[in-house]
């Protein structure tokens, strides 16, 4: 079994309590930071750690916090993103659900690492028993005297709420984020300026993913140059994976980075393979935004190495022929499934999900769906496939957020690498509505670069 | 959308503002806005909905404009703006759960109750939705709940049936 540093006590009963937790080395970060170590000596170690933001963009945590803005006679602020609403995306709620402390604690250290007195966690509404989660282990925490005024005897003090977002995706934007705890829409603010310099309130802000957080955790334990020594290159540590799909085993896996892809989709430790005793046919790697690949390209990169699940490998390539590590949301389509109508379900989602505040987001994603809807129904012409790339590529860079990058990828994505699919859904709209077009070539050895290229 | 049909006069109990109060205690001062949410989920929670008139009450518990809440709470999808059923049973949609048969799901759930997506059965027990991915995908297909928003996995059409069945005799 590999090592764990998240999740290696997750399955000790009554992990979710604090007097358990402790007992198995909980909140020893706290003593540690807050007792022998400056805010600055903090930060550092994070540096150190090369710990990337896990939320999806992949920010160098350390760089993001020293980036934070100092001004006198104004609060700072922490705000840690349990938001997680990309689809494929579930880690988040898992280790909320089974190990609360473990966030608690990263975010103690964090804002004493930021300054900040006032910390929010926001999580998304529909987690209601995660939130009361929380909040319980906050106030078990309080009454140990690790939250509050004068922690652990330090001087330090933090006070810790929990926020329920609405049910909007939008939300886990880190400006949308903090125009929602304002108790406002979720509409993505311009930047700059940047939340480090004007976040929530007004005031320098730090906006987190839940496991970049706990992630913390083992970093001011160990040592950040001890967390460097896991994964490969510029991606350290370990990340979770949130499993889903047509596979044996889904659920969220603790890996540590550089894992071959193959490897977690095949072994009996991670996925176990494909449910069913099907064939792979795609994978989406990192969270519905990011390109959805065929089973041939994200076993390997398209110079013939295994790909591994790396910030780096998968994103070898670049979009022609890579994806995107992301949140780490993996859904593994079977044989059975018909790319065109799941093309159109992360559509329609997209659409669902734009705010609005941008034409070309709010109008584009509604005629993606449309158009794909369409085809999926049999009622598409060979035209609206190049209407569609037409339309995610005028999207795509053109609005506030990522919001609308995200929309567009997977749309691009999909025609990149299934066009056949899409054509033979236009050529034979009866029959595509009976059966799914299986699984052609996107098993076979590897296309050639020239072929994935002519088609864009 | 709003629906204004005859304004009915509400009271918030105290008990209610009492959690209000609370919860804007976990702002800076002046910042009583940020605890529009969680107001208003609490305001669900009892009423199993949110009602103009209980908008317009919140505006004026949260010294601000009452467009300020309707803002709000028609950009949040979780926010009811018309009566539901007493169980508002939302099934996952997104693609992860649809890979694993959240389409028949709904299908069955609507059969099963007799009315469309987003009707109330003729008792007033039991409504439906479709709702965007949930972040469950690895427990897929599932559906959830309010108030508490109570978590059902890995549905099949048994499963679903048995749900039913047991809310329809619970109270």
């Amino acid at each position: 079994m590999a090592r764990k540093l998240l999740f290696e006590n997750i399955n000790v009963p009554g992990i979710h309590t604090l007097e358990v937790y402790r007992q198995h080395g909980g909140y020893r970060s706290v003593e540690k930071a807050l007792k022998t170590m400056t805010p600055e000596a903090v930060v550092e170690e994070v540096k150190t750690s090369g710990l990337r933001g896990r939320g999806g963009a992949g920010f160098p945590t350390g760089m993001k916090w020293s980036f934070l803005a100092k001004p006198e006679g104004k609060e700072r602020y922490l705000v840690c993103n349990g938001d997680e609403s990309e689809p494929g995306t579930f880690k988040d709620r898992y280790l909320m659900t089974h190990i609360p402390h473990l966030l608690i604690e990263g975010m103690i250290v964090a804002s004493y690492a930021l300054g900040a007195k006032t910390s929010y966690i926001y999580v998304r509404g529909e987690m209601m028993p995660q939130i009361r989660i929380l909040e319980r282990a906050i106030a078990e925490a309080k009454n140990a005297g690790l939250l509050g005024k004068n922690i652990l005897g330090s001087g330090y003090d933090l006070e810790l709420y929990v926020q329920p977002g609405g049910g909007a995706y939008i939300c886990g934007e880190e400006t949308a984020l903090i125009e929602s705890l304002e108790g406002k829409r979720g509409n993505p603010r311009i930047k700059p300026p940047f939340p480090a310099i004007s976040g929530l309130y007004a005031c320098p802000t730090v906006v987190n993913n839940v496991e970049t957080i706990a992630a913390v955790v083992p970093i001011i334990n160990d040592g950040g140059e001890e967390y460097a020594k896991f994964g490969v290159g510029r991606s350290t540590g370990t990340k979770l994976i949130s499993a889903s799909g047509n596979l044996k085993k889904p659920g969220v896996y603790e890996i540590e980075l550089g894992l071959p892809v193959e490897e977690f989709i095949y072994s009996e430790e991670y996925c176990g393979g494909i449910a069913n005793g099907k064939r792979l046919k795609a994978v989406v790697a990192g969270g519905s935004s990011v390109p959805i690949l065929p089973a041939n390209l994200i076993l390997n990169t398209i110079n013939g190495q295994p790909r591994l699940m790396t910030y780096e490998s998968l994103s070898d390539g670049g979009f022609q022929t890579g994806t995107m590590l992301g949140s780490g949301g993996f859904i593994a389509f079977d044989e059975d499934q018909c790319i065109v109508r799941n093309t159109w379900n992360f559509s329609r989602f997209y659409h669902h999900e734009s705010c609005g505040q941008c034409s070309p987001c709010r109008e584009g994603t509604g005629w993606m769906e449309k158009v794909l809807h369409r085809l999926e129904y049999g009622h598409g012409k060979m035209s609206d496939i190049d209407l569609l790339v037409d339309v995610s590529k005028k999207i795509e860079g053109n609005t506030i957020c990522p919001l609308g990058d995200a929309a567009a990828w997977p749309v691009a994505s999909a025609i990149r690498h299934f066009r056949d699919e899409f054509e033979w859904h236009v050529n034979n709209p009866k029959e595509a509505m009976e059966r799914n077009y299986g699984l052609a070539k996107y098993a076979d050895p590897l296309p050639k670069l020239e072929e994935v290229a002519s088609q864009n | 959308m709003l629906s204004v049909t005859e304004h009915k006069e509400i009271e918030f109990s105290s008990d209610l503002i009492k959690q209000f109060d609370e919860i804007v205690s976990r702002y800076p001062q002046g910042k009583q806005k940020s605890a529009l949410l969680p107001v208003l989920h609490l305001v669900q929670a009892e009423y199993g909905w949110v009602s103009p008139e209980a908008m317009d009450k919140v505006a004026a518990y949260l010294q601000i404009n009452p467009i300020e809440v309707y803002e709000v709470a028609t950009f949040y999808t979780m926010f009811f703006l018309r009566p539901q059923g007493k169980y508002v049973l939302e099934v996952c949609r997104t693609g992860p759960c649809c890979l694993v048969g959240a389409e028949k799901i709904m299908n069955h759930i609507e059969k099963t109750l007799g009315v469309k997506e987003g009707e109330v059965t003729p008792d007033g027990k039991f409504s439906w939705r479709g709702v965007e991915c949930l972040a469950a995908c690895g427990m897929a297909p599932v559906l959830q709940i309010g108030p508490e928003y109570t978590f059902y996995e890995n549905l099949t059409e048994e499963s679903v049936d048995k749900l039913i069945e047991n809310l329809k005799n619970k109270i």
